[in-house]
């Protein structure tokens, strides 16, 4: 286990490398943008790492508050089941909106209940909650990344830092609500966090769909300038998307990996401090 | 179910009776409510027309920090003499006393906005273009909306350190959409050019889906050890 670490740094850091070479040489320039193009190859990974990490948070909430008892631990399991078989049933079935795969709709079914039974098998009921602390972590590193790159490429090209759009808002949204929860983690130090911020996160999971339905009638009840719009990408550039986005992917796992190693270590030795303290006060030693 | 709405109720007439006493919370929340509406119009000064068009979001942003005030005291008179810890261990159902509380902060919010709007009325010269009426509706449900998830986040806030601070840090966030399911609502219902009835639906919606939410996690929460 000591030497996979080291291993996947080193290969993470080369597939950085190379997407980055990628992104600024090999990519072709985009025509009207020109080179501010480039920082889509930044933007757009970080963004789908962000989301991926907040839905594997709200994912390992969920498994931390059920696993407390076990009934609600199997309700949870059929359901997440039976969410799968419908996405599955209901993509071929429904008629979806344009521009909506078929297959797109039943793979993230699939995904989510993959990634559910994932994290159900492998994790303990305490690594459920470091897992859904660390992922929450990173994912608003790279949804801060995801935020910063957004307006330096919309100043150049749209002439503005910031439009109230209806990405830009619920992708702030999303932040806020995940820094309101990384505070609750740190404001509260008892046994009773992990229940608390899971609590939060489930929240923050149902408030994702109204926000984001709330600022889409804000916007079309008063339209802006639509961004970028349809319109296909060059397959070239969508190689280059895909090769940087897995960097990102292997980058989010390592640091997520990492910081789960020394999160464990810190519960340890916290521990262990506070049995020995025990013992001291007991006068064992 | 009996036994839901009893204790509910004798939860609810007790916590009324201690407000109808002390009234700190009343008097703490109008005068707070007062102060930021006296301040907006300060750094405002609009005229008529200005007025209506911002109006919603003042009322609503003086509602909200007002509410806060009656939020963070809603816990904090059941943790003197250790009362909370003996509800936590009598067999009475935890959803009672979170509905209890929360149906306890809605009336006073709703006394408070009672008593407010007059007073904006007259500070901003205002007058509804389009129906008046749909104001009700958008109050009850806004009401409610800020309410059912403050009480739980005022919960939760109860076992960290500085409580009073973190509950505005985590209900703002998740209130995003319901505020501006308000303001826009109110602001519609003022100016007469669009109409509300998308608001009062996402309204309607955030509150199901937020009052089934803390119904389902508040035993979790209030038992968390």
């Amino acid at each position: 286990m000591k030497r996979v670490f080291p291993i996947l740094a080193i290969l993470t850091a080369l597939l950085l490398s190379y997407g980055l070479y990628l992104a600024l040489v090999v990519a072709p320039t985009e025509q009207t943008m020109g080179d501010v193009q480039r920082i889509f190859y930044y933007h757009v990974p970080s963004a789908w790492t962000a989301f991926l990490l907040f839905s594997l948070n709200f994912l390992a909430s969920i498994q931390y508050l059920v696993r407390r008892n076990p009934f609600s631990d199997r309700l949870a399991s059929v359901v997440v089941i039976a969410i799968a078989v419908l996405t599955c049933i209901g993509a071929y079935v429904v008629t979806l909106p344009e521009g909506v795969e078929k297959s797109a709709v039943a793979t993230t079914g699939i995904g989510i209940a993959l990634l559910y039974f994932g994290i159900r098998k492998f994790f303990s009921e305490q690594g459920t909650d470091i897992l859904a602390l660390v992922t929450a972590e990173v994912g608003v590193v790279f949804c801060t990344v995801v935020l910063v790159t957004g307006p330096l490429w919309a100043r150049p090209v749209w002439g503005i830092w910031w439009t109230w759009d209806i990405r830009l808002t619920s992708t702030l949204v999303l932040w806020l609500i995940y820094l309101s929860y990384l505070m609750l983690r740190r404001f509260s130090d008892s046994g009773q966090t992990p229940v608390l911020a899971a609590a939060l996160a489930v929240f923050g999971a149902l408030d994702v769909p109204l926000v984001y339905f709330s600022i889409w009638i804000f916007r079309t009840q008063h339209p802006q300038p639509v961004i970028g719009g349809g319109g296909s990408i060059d397959p070239r550039m969508l190689h280059v998307l895909l090769i940087n986005w897995l960097a990102f992917l292997s980058f989010a796992g390592l640091v997520c990996w990492s910081r789960y190693r020394l999160e464990v270590l810190q519960r340890e030795v916290e521990e262990a401090q506070a049995l020995d303290s025990l013992a001291d006060a007991r006068g064992t030693r | 179910m009996s036994l839901l709405s009893s204790i509910t109720l004798v939860t609810v007439q007790k916590d009324i009776r201690l407000e109808w006493r002390s009234k700190d919370v009343l008097n703490a929340m109008l005068f707070f409510a007062l102060l930021v509406v006296v301040v907006f119009s300060f750094s405002f000064d609009p005229d008529a027309e200005e007025s209506r068009q911002i109006a919603g979001g003042l009322v609503w942003v003086a509602f909200l920090f007002a509410a806060v005030v009656a939020l963070n005291q809603t816990w904090a008179r059941e943790l003197r003499n250790q009362v909370l810890d003996a509800y936590r261990i009598s067999p009475a159902p935890a959803n009672a006393l979170f509905l209890a509380k929360a149906v306890g902060n809605f009336l006073f919010v709703s006394v408070l906005e009672a008593l407010m709007t007059p007073l904006f009325i007259v500070f901003y010269k205002l007058r509804a273009l389009g129906p008046g009426w749909q104001l009700i509706p958008i109050a009850l449900l806004g009401t409610w909306a800020l309410v059912v998830n403050g009480t739980f986040f005022a919960a939760m806030s109860l076992r960290t350190r500085s409580r009073e601070i973190m509950l505005p840090l985590l209900l703002f966030p998740i209130s995003i959409p319901a505020i501006l399911a308000m303001v826009n609502a109110t602001t519609a219902v003022l100016v007469g050019e669009a109409s509300a009835k998308f608001w009062i639906v996402l309204l309607g919606t955030y509150d199901v889906v937020f009052t089934i939410a803390c119904l389902f996690l508040f035993e979790t929460v209030l038992h968390a050890e």
